[in-house]
């Protein structure tokens, strides 16, 4: 019932309140800022991974915000209240994907984000040069965009990927998880 | 038939290429040049010659596809060209005729304006066309890869296999 709710919610967001671009100028800006990355560190995927995890914190402390505004939603009662949001609401509005949320933990900390569609790695084929295909996750932005919004609404959470189609997996999958609710308000870390 | 197909960038460098034979009528997919071994080297001459002649047809015509351009008499080889709006030229040369062992029996099979056997036929011509159209759409796609650099030769192996799968259904 309530993931019905919440992805109807997502549905009338994204109709009327969502100001829509174009999805390739997005795909291609995306993909250049990554291939620059890679050229900028010398291959180094895993400074690349880094890099991409701090420009997502940084969009996802203020897009949090953004978010609120608006879809005026209510604090959420618990994790997985939480997830269903992140997937039904927030990849739904921002990039009109809704990843499958799955594979929970049994103490609800823990939960995959299977992504059947990538707006970001459309077209996208990563260097045969040998090592991309096992270093580089292309679409690590989006870990860092979970982490940076979900810090400013308390929680402390860790995200990585676990698997990619761009790596030849068979599936998109990020794994989240909640390390701590934050009790006293911090500053943000300056990254 | 037998095919070599080419995308020549515009600076005349070739950045792909892929030799096939017909997979209709039976034909194993393989390429049977009549002038065996030293097609491999006169087939790039021979398209290397077309270039010149698909720069100057390239302005007669407001398509991308430009038809049958040259023809190669020694080895009885026909060169097609499909022209990106970039001036990214795909060629394809190809060569009537399967390896003669299975020739014998399978010419009466065939009609006059089979794609096998008739390089000048309107299906022929359509073929072509609709392989350099699919062709054309997984370029594009390969192009805006992120990590493909403009000019570069195309190492993707997805391309690769797609232009294949193309020439399968068309050719």
């Amino acid at each position: 019932m309530a993931a019905n709710k919440s992805t109807r919610q997502g549905e009338d967001l994204w109709k009327t309140r969502v100001e829509k671009v174009n999805a390739e100028l997005v795909t291609l800006t995306y993909g250049t800022i990554v291939a620059q990355l890679c050229a900028d560190y010398e291959n180094d995927y895993t400074q690349v991974n880094q890099q991409l995890e701090k420009m997502g914190y940084n969009i996802g402390v203020r897009l949090i915000e953004d978010f609120l505004a608006k879809t005026s939603m209510a604090r959420c009662g618990n994790f997985r209240d939480t997830a269903d949001m992140i997937s039904k609401v927030g990849f739904k509005i921002f990039l009109n994907v809704t990843p499958t949320v799955t594979n929970w933990t049994a103490d609800s900390k823990s939960f995959s984000l299977l992504f059947d569609e990538n707006p970001l790695a459309d077209f996208v084929e990563l260097p045969d040069d040998g090592r991309a295909q096992d270093e580089l996750w292309f679409s690590n932005i989006l870990c860092g965009v979970l982490r940076g919004a979900l810090e400013m609404v308390q929680m402390s959470i860790e995200a990585h990927f676990v698997s990619d189609i761009l790596r030849g997996n068979d599936t998109t999958e990020m794994r989240v998880t909640l390390l701590r609710m934050i009790e006293d308000e911090m500053p943000p870390e300056d990254d | 038939m037998s095919y070599y197909f080419v995308v020549v960038s515009p600076t005349d460098t070739p950045m792909f290429e892929y030799t096939f034979g017909t997979s209709k009528a039976g034909g194993s997919g393989q390429a049977h040049f009549r002038n065996g071994e030293s097609s491999r080297y006169m087939n790039q001459f021979i398209i290397h010659a077309a270039i010149d002649v698909a720069e100057e047809v390239q302005w007669l015509s407001p398509n991308m596809w430009l038809k049958v351009i040259d023809h190669y008499a020694p080895t009885n080889s026909h060169i097609s060209c499909f022209m990106t709006g970039t001036n990214v030229r795909f060629m394809l040369l190809h060569q009537p005729g399967g390896p003669p062992a299975a020739a014998g029996s399978r010419t009466s099979t065939l009609s006059s304006s089979s794609i096998a056997q008739n390089p000048l036929s309107p299906q022929t011509d359509e073929a072509i066309r609709q392989f350099m159209t699919e062709v054309y759409e997984v370029w594009v796609k390969t192009m805006m890869n992120p990590f493909y650099k403009i000019g570069d030769e195309i190492k993707s192996p997805a391309f690769r296999a797609r232009v294949a799968a193309a020439g399968r259904k068309w050719l």
